[in-house]
């Protein structure tokens, strides 16, 4: 992480050191790999959009359980990998988004244009939570980011408006047939999706990135270079808790019902954890890669629940002691590649210059 | 029950949530590991006494000689072979591997003991208990509460009066220069590693003895031990019992008015606290918020 910080800043054009005699060194961030990998995204997503078209309904199911884990990786890796901000609590938003959609439903909007109103709520919310839980950093906030979680459960759960205990199901469906309900619940999943992807991915290449990296880092001395320690601190939260409240009310669109212990289940969390980590913590791609890892353990040990959240705590922890850059880290370095560069890189280097 | 018995029996809860608690904060002011499988292993404990108690066939006390050193070797291994390992991978390693831990350990809790809730047997001082006026105390309960006075006070004084607790204090305090004037830090981290788990353990045979405990018991238990180690201020161990007696009296003043809302009330105090005095309620002088947020914290 610092050496990515180092790396990119040593990297950027400096105009400031004319005694140098060396040719210009041509920096850049892009590449043909990249450029290549770009296209093929684009593919993707045409295709993906237009699946439902000659697929239909048996399709839809899988690809929305993995886009949702795509879209929960990178808000989670916008936490924790490139803000070290690691919540533990993000089912928290999970559960509001899902309850907003409820509750924006009951008053008549579409569900699916509720999912945006969701995502505001939850984005809100967390302005004042985040008072809270940013005065802590570490483990403290890990413990606080559940503590918070908690209080949003008991919450729901003293609440007879939204069900209490039992739960409330998703209004404003009746008019949907059940082909173009889930044609467009896939679609709205779709955009989700492609908007956290995209959304982190923009947002860290921006200073926004070499901030919130420089922050993780060392925060004091970020501070002390003028970095707005608390600002950044604050968007990484605020952003991540709105696109969570936004998968929340998927979840909520997909069950078609919103109860309190499952949509505040630490499970989100363990989930969360498992893709960012083992795929990549602080890159674009390895939380993709993880929830593609996620869906497909999911897949193969669906039957035995207990033990599949053995495996998957288990993989997390190894993968922090013996590869703490996960599977891309590893593949990155081994093939010389940076589908989605963050970075900069100075062009002529021997081997491959910093992601 | 009137108010007077509340405040009672909230005090002698909170003697258990120090207990807890003291384990958790002893690892952080030393090792500045904040280890989220603590509460699990808490329940851990709990399990462990539920196996040797029945196939010993006695009340789970008569274990404890064999329960205790098991659970403190337990935490010297979990030391030496992830934490600190982890704590070679920089601050947020320990938080993710300990959270991966937590998960571990709830599910194979599950797997092994299946997710029915357990109690233990703690022979005949479980129903015992006697009256001062119209206040009724139980003898377990207080047996609890003064095991908590004793081990917490049992640490201070290891700590504050002997050369191996000079010795962690001078890695608390700071653990570069500790390692310059010839402390051998491994050894006392493993150590303190193991009084962690020991004290965790036996909190979890108290949990077991007077409620139920159930495999997924763990986060809830972290989070009140936690709750006690702010409210009661980071690194101080008579704060610690402060504070898990003020979640004590919280949730027991509160639950007699509606118990639905009493762990509400707990969380929400310990919310507040973070407010007004996020160095902790009962700590004589308050942090630089900085040195809280980045140096204490990290």
């Amino acid at each position: 992480m610092r050496r990515d910080v180092a790396g990119s800043r040593a990297a950027r054009p400096s105009p400031s050191s004319p005694s140098s005699p060396s040719p210009p060194v041509a920096v850049s961030r892009w590449n043909r790999t990249a450029s290549v990998f770009t296209g093929a995204c684009v593919l993707a997503v045409v295709f993906l959009a237009v699946l439902p078209y000659w697929v239909g309904g048996p399709a839809e199911q899988p690809l929305i359980t993995l886009l949702t884990f795509i879209a929960m990786a990178s808000l989670w890796n916008l936490l924790a990998g490139f803000s070290a901000l690691t919540s533990f609590g993000q089912q928290a938003y999970i559960g509001l988004g899902a309850y907003c959609l409820y509750l924006v439903a009951l008053h008549g909007v579409s569900p699916f244009a509720g999912v945006l109103l969701a995502a505001a709520g939850a984005a809100v919310v967390s302005l004042p939570v985040s008072a809270l839980v940013l005065r802590l950093s570490g483990g403290y906030f890990a413990v606080a980011t559940l503590v918070v979680a908690a209080v949003f459960q008991i919450a729901a759960t003293l609440s007879p408006s939204v069900g209490g205990t039992t739960g409330v199901s998703l209004p404003g469906l009746a008019g949907y047939g059940d082909l173009l309900r889930e044609a467009l619940t896939y679609w709205v999943t779709l955009a989700v999706a492609i908007a956290s992807v995209a959304g982190v991915y923009l947002l860290v290449r921006r200073t926004f990135g070499l901030d919130a990296r420089a922050v993780s880092s060392d925060p004091v001395a970020a501070a002390s270079s003028g970095v707005r320690v608390r600002r950044i601190r604050l968007l990484a939260y605020v952003l991540a808790a709105g696109g969570t409240g936004a998968v929340g009310a998927l979840v909520a669109l997909q069950t078609l019902y919103v109860e309190p212990t499952s949509v505040f289940s630490v499970q989100y969390s363990v989930d969360m954890l498992f893709m960012v980590l083992v795929g990549g913590i602080g890159t674009i791609e390895g939380p993709i890669i993880g929830a593609l890892l996620l869906f497909a353990l999911q897949e193969w040990l669906s039957a035995d629940g207990a033990w599949y959240l053995v495996i998957v705590g288990g993989l997390a922890v190894a993968t922090t002691l013996v590869a703490p850059r996960g599977i891309w880290g590893l593949a990155s370095e081994r093939l010389g590649w940076t589908l989605l560069p963050i970075g900069y890189r100075v062009r002529g280097q021997d081997g491959p210059g910093p992601p | 029950m009137n108010w007077v018995n509340a405040v009672v029996q909230g005090i002698l809860l909170g003697g258990q949530y120090a207990l807890i608690a003291c384990g958790l904060s002893l690892a952080f002011g030393v090792m500045r590991i904040v280890n989220l499988a603590h509460g699990d292993l808490a329940i851990c404990g709990a399990y462990l006494g539920l196996v040797l108690s029945s196939a010993l066939g006695v009340p789970v006390w008569v274990t404890l000689p064999l329960l205790l050193p098991a659970a403190f070797a337990a935490g010297m291994a979990l030391q030496v072979l992830l934490l600190g390992r982890a704590l070679r991978h920089g601050v947020l390693a320990p938080v993710l591997v300990t959270f991966g831990l937590s998960v571990m350990i709830e599910n194979l809790l599950q797997v092994a003991a299946t997710s029915d809730p357990r109690g233990l047997n703690g022979g005949a001082l479980t129903l015992a208990s006697f009256s001062i006026g119209t206040l009724t105390v139980s003898w377990l309960f207080l047996a609890a509460f003064l095991t908590a006075c004793a081990v917490l006070s049992g640490l201070q004084l290891a700590l504050s009066r002997t050369s191996w607790g000079r010795q962690v204090r001078a890695i608390a305090d700071d653990l570069d220069t500790a390692r310059l004037v010839g402390i051998n830090v491994r050894p006392v981290f493993a150590v303190v590693a193991g009084i962690a788990v020991a004290t965790a353990a036996l909190a979890g045979v108290f949990i077991g003895t007077i409620g139920t405990f159930d495999p997924l018991a763990g986060t809830s238990t972290l989070i009140f031990a936690f709750e006690a180690v702010v409210i009661g201020g980071i690194g101080s161990l008579a704060g610690t019992l402060v504070g898990g007696i003020a979640l004590g009296v919280t949730q027991v003043v509160v639950g007699e008015v509606n118990q639905a809302y009493a762990v509400l009330a707990v969380h929400l105090l310990f919310l507040a606290v973070l407010v007004v005095r996020p160095g902790g309620l009962f700590t004589g002088h308050q942090p630089a918020r900085e040195v809280l947020r980045w140096g204490a914290l990290g």
